[in-house]
């Protein structure tokens, strides 16, 4: 692997040549909000939180989905990007009922957090306000779609990591759904293994565990890198893991 | 080249495939399903023949060209949903659909939608309640020289009023409820009188 | 088949027209045939029947003429005497056409009897003359289920001198030099796309046709396809030459059946003669082209989206890079290119680049097929020369605005276009000058306006479409189009205020910078251009609370008025 210098805000960084600039900006800790990314799971591109100002080009470009390149000259937070970014937290929030005081995972949510980092106090745009149904059918699981921003995390791990593919997204637009097998309720889904990586990566109240209430939900993602580097190393028992 | 023994001849072998309700119709997809080899890319195409030979794609189809591909049933319904072709609900008898692309838009197309939607009470993209009608909107049918344009029943036809559509659709239902029922008088006055409704 | 056999039918066609004293080509393209134009093919054939003509008067069914709007039409070629168009041709005047061409010699045309001479279209009529037909240059004359038609009138020698004389390099060389560049909207220059595919390493590559023609008011490929089938296939098959691909797709819009049955045939046809398949030519050129229907989705224009609808799946963009050129379909280099892209590869390799790129201005080389709509005295399909002026389209070729209302907008490129006012009429139509105006190309679509059309509701059209026709991947395409359309509704409805104007402005110009693929990216176009040029429009509607077009009904209050009341 050779290696690639670039110019991130002003500063030179070396890098492996394929690695995404996200991972670069991670790893140099220089703060980027996420929201369909997720360490571990295939890259989607879909959220733009993570574009970046790439000079030359004069185009954004989303760093999850960008290449690191010799001689890229990159900056993260100019005004524009800032304003961008706090624009789209605004038009997630104006999509769907994004209440945070009566929500189950209030405290620990990634849509609040970025929202809370970024500054952003008020949604200058009409609420959507949809009539989105709740689905409580799962014996330990719950899926509310007022809270979903179609980041599709749950797709990807349902597909990737266990191999199930319960989850899909039906219509398209600001019509999309998260749907279960044929659109049922997903207590009835044949396909589903019940293991709860969905829930687990999820990174708002969309899906969160029978029973917690305001507040109470709180979320893991290790376990999919555990799960990762098992594979890899070949390990396949909890002790030998450890 | 090895040499190939040919397998012993099987009494039928496309019995073992056939659908168990015996519904000849699924030989159809089938058919379209050897062509492309049962190929999950071919996806789009079942779908296309399922719709043509059933009408609409019901949940007991899709569960069929699911297995049939080997693929996730929530993968099959999103794709179903992602395009507008595909209806999941049974449509009328009669279709009414009304070009809305730029050049009949620019010639007023949404009047005839909204006299249509006044007169026989169904929404674009809905079947009337006796589920004689559906009415929907399409994305330019590329008869623009001939705005504003709709299609009746697989017929294109241009130039059209608010009030040459609503007769057209009136004769249309008018023989339909004759031939069905010609004792039904009530029913089919009801629906003169829906449509004669001062159309705009 | 081989090069000379080509050769040998191409001549036996052209005798067997000749034997005809008069050819009576009946339009049968989708605008003519739903203004009735079956009927009128019906009774031409029953009058040679019945007059005891055949040997005489031949009928032909075939592709679209241009002027739709004036259907269904007819051409009758008269050996020695030329041609006679006629609009509006209903089944009796079809039958008196025959009877008089078939026996009559010519007559000036003040001396036609009624109905044919009212019916006939002036030989000079600027419709006609200022067109420049390369692309079209078969549509109208050929029968587009006949092979030997287009084999006639030389098709299918681009590629067998491609095959023959020409190296895949050369092919792309040749493409480079004619300045030839992608029809579909961008521009992107199409030799270089090629050599990027040729140069590309991959054992598979594949070659697609982009005719899923999503723009409202755009027919031009569907023109394209139903008229003159196998020029698209051959341009096809030069291309996968090119390239080095053996397997061809062919996307086409669900609402194009007609379309998609005549190239399905026309490629079985190709098939059976060697002209595609295995051993083109004689060749050890191998090239299959297979149809890929559409379901119905805009977004599936767009290149990635299209690959992923041509491989079953929800027609989801992915961002690029990677290329198509690198990584396509099922991972392999892809070429993907319009279909009037295609159309003019066979005479650029017939004619030679210089000839090509004599046509057209400086950087915009060629032709370019308009589909012409909305409010002129002419609407229907045109080609023209890149360069002619907005100004010569809607007054010459056009007729000008019906009831003498004046010329308000031009609409270029669809819902990622935008408006081009009065002022800038005498702007030359290439690229470069569109995309400076703030609107683009597009793949053709050209609907002219008159002072009776709302800009603001124009504008509000446009969002709404985009709005249905999101994918819902990325976040500002998916909601950002909901919330543009809601404060275009609010402007038109009148309850919105100043403010909300600034806020569309630069919801626009975020939308379009963060948008991960092309229909977000060219969504707010028709907003941007029309606040550009219509910016009194938009006030009107917020200060005055008055539509200036009287399209829109301005019922409602603004909040703020309520409170300051």
């Amino acid at each position: 692997m050779s290696v690639v210098t670039l110019t991130i805000n002003d500063e030179l960084v070396s890098a492996q040549e394929g690695q995404t600039l996200l991972s670069v900006l991670q790893e140099r800790g220089i703060e980027v909000p996420t929201l369909c990314h997720l360490d571990g799971l295939s890259e989607r591109g879909g959220c733009r939180l993570c574009m970046v100002e790439m000079e030359g080009t004069g185009r954004l470009q989303a760093a999850c989905v960008t290449q690191v390149q010799e001689g890229m000259v990159v900056h993260t937070h100019s005004e524009r990007l800032v304003k961008y970014r706090r624009m789209i937290l605004e038009l997630l929030f104006s999509e769907r009922n994004h209440v945070c005081a009566v929500c189950v995972m209030n405290g620990h949510c990634e849509l609040q957090w970025e929202a809370a980092q970024i500054g952003m106090d008020h949604v200058r745009y009409e609420y959507l306000n949809p009539d989105l149904p709740m689905d409580a059918s799962h014996e330990r699981f719950v899926i509310d779609h007022n809270r979903c921003i179609l980041c599709t995390r749950c797709v990807r791990v349902c597909d990737e990591i266990e191999g199930a593919h319960v989850w899909d997204v039906m219509g398209r637009g600001v019509n999309s759904r998260v749907i279960a097998d044929l659109n049922q309720p997903w207590g009835t889904s044949q396909s589903c293994t019940s293991c709860g990586k969905c829930v687990q990566v999820c990174p708002t109240g969309a899906l969160f565990s029978k029973g917690a209430t305001v507040a109470e939900m709180e979320k893991q993602h290790n376990f999919l890198r555990w799960i990762l580097d098992g594979r890899e190393k070949k390990i396949w028992s909890y002790e030998n893991g450890k | 080249m090895s040499v190939k023994t040919s397998p012993p001849p099987r009494a039928r072998p496309q019995a073992a495939r056939e659908h168990p309700s015996g519904d000849p119709r699924f030989n159809l997809i089938d058919r379209t399903l050897k062509r492309f080899s049962y190929q999950q890319d071919a996806l789009i195409e079942v779908l296309h023949t399922a719709q043509e030979t059933f009408g609409f794609l019901s949940d007991d189809l899709l569960i069929y060209v699911a297995r049939q591909l080997k693929l996730p049933l929530s993968w099959v319904y999103g794709v179903a949903t992602f395009y507008h072709f595909f209806t999941l609900k049974p449509q009328g008898k009669h279709t009414c659909i009304v070009c809305m692309g730029t050049a009949c838009y620019v010639k007023r197309a949404a009047e005839i939608v909204a006299a249509l939607q006044q007169a026989f009470h169904v929404e674009p993209g809905g079947t009337t309640a006796d589920g004689l009608l559906s009415l929907s909107t399409a994305r330019c049918l590329g008869s623009c020289g001939l705005a504003p344009v709709l299609v009746l029943d697989g017929e294109v036809l241009g130039r059209e009023t608010p009030e040459s559509t609503l007769e057209r659709v009136r004769q249309l239902l008018l023989t339909e409820r004759s031939e069905a029922a010609p004792s039904a008088n009530g029913d089919a006055v009801h629906v003169t009188n829906g449509g004669i409704h001062e159309p705009i | 088949m081989n090069r000379s056999d080509l050769e040998a039918l191409a001549q036996r066609e052209l005798q067997r027209q000749q034997a005809f004293r008069c050819r009576i080509l009946c339009c049968a393209s989708t605008p003519c045939l739903s203004s009735g134009a079956t009927a009128v093919y019906d009774a031409i054939n029953a009058a040679i029947k019945e007059g005891e003509l055949d040997a005489e008067v031949q009928a032909v069914s075939t592709g679209c003429m241009g002027p739709c709007s004036r259907g269904p039409m007819v051409t009758v070629q008269v050996k020695d005497e030329g041609e006679f168009i006629y609009e509006h041709v209903s089944p009796e005047v079809g039958r008196q056409l025959v009877t008089y061409h078939a026996r009559s010699a010519a007559s000036p045309a003040e001396e036609l009897p009624e109905p044919l001479r009212t019916r006939l279209l002036p030989s000079d009529m600027p419709f006609f003359a200022k067109q420049k037909k390369v692309v079209l240059s078969n549509s109208g004359l050929i029968d587009p289920e006949r092979l030997e038609d287009y084999v006639a009138r030389g098709g299918y020698a681009a590629l067998a001198h491609a095959l023959r004389e020409m190296t895949p390099e050369e092919v792309c060389r040749e493409i480079i030099n004619s300045g030839l560049r992608g029809r579909g909207g961008a521009g992107y220059p199409t030799g270089l796309k090629w050599d990027m595919v040729r140069k590309a390493r991959g054992d598979k590559k594949y070659v697609i046709a982009n005719g899923d023609e999503g723009d409202p008011g755009a027919y031009m490929d569907r023109t394209l396809m139903e008229s003159d089938p196998h020029r698209v296939l051959e341009g096809m098959a030069i291309a996968g030459y090119a390239v080095g691909a053996d397997q061809g797709y062919i996307y086409v819009r669900g609402e194009y059946p007609i379309a998609a049955k005549r190239l399905e045939r026309a490629i079985r046809t190709a098939e059976r003669r060697g002209l595609l398949g295995s051993r083109i030519l004689d060749s050890n050129f191998n090239f299959r082209i297979d149809v890929r229907i559409g379901a119905g989705a805009f977004v599936c224009g767009e290149e990635t989206a299209l690959m992923a609808s041509i491989m079953g799946r929800r027609g989801q963009p992915t961002p690029r890079p990677p290329y198509p050129a690198q990584s396509g379909l099922w991972g392999k280099p892809t070429l993907i290119n319009n279909v009037e892209t295609f159309g003019n590869i066979a005479p650029i390799i017939q004619n030679g680049a210089e000839w090509f790129a004599s046509i057209g201005t400086a950087k915009s080389k060629g032709t370019k097929i308009f589909a012409l709509a909305g409010k002129v005295a002419t609407t229907g399909l045109i080609e023209v020369p890149m360069g002619i002026t907005l100004r010569e389209i809607v007054y010459d070729i056009g007729g000008g605005i019906p009831n003498d209302l004046a010329f308000k907008a031009a609409q270029t490129g669809g819902p990622s276009g935008g408006c081009i006012p009065a002022q800038y009429l005498d702007t030359p139509v290439d690229y470069e000058s569109l995309k400076a105006l703030g609107s683009i190309m597009g793949s053709g679509g050209l609907i002219i306006m008159d002072e009776h059309s709302c800009m603001v509701d124009v504008a509000k059209f446009f969002m709404e479409f985009c709005m249905d026709e999101s994918c819902g991947k990325c976040v500002p395409c998916r909601v950002g189009t909901v919330q543009m359309h809601r404060l275009l509704e609010r402007i038109t409805d009148g309850s919105a205020t100043l403010q909300d104007l600034e806020t569309l402005k630069e919801l626009c110009v975020m939308v379009k910078e963060t948008s991960l693929c092309g229909l977000g990216q060219s969504a707010p176009n028709p907003v941007l251009s029309t606040i550009q040029y219509f910016l009194d429009e938009y006030e009107a509607h917020i200060r005055e609370r008055r539509c200036p077009a009287g399209v829109c009904t301005l019922e409602k209050t603004p909040v703020t008025e309520w409170v300051h009341a």
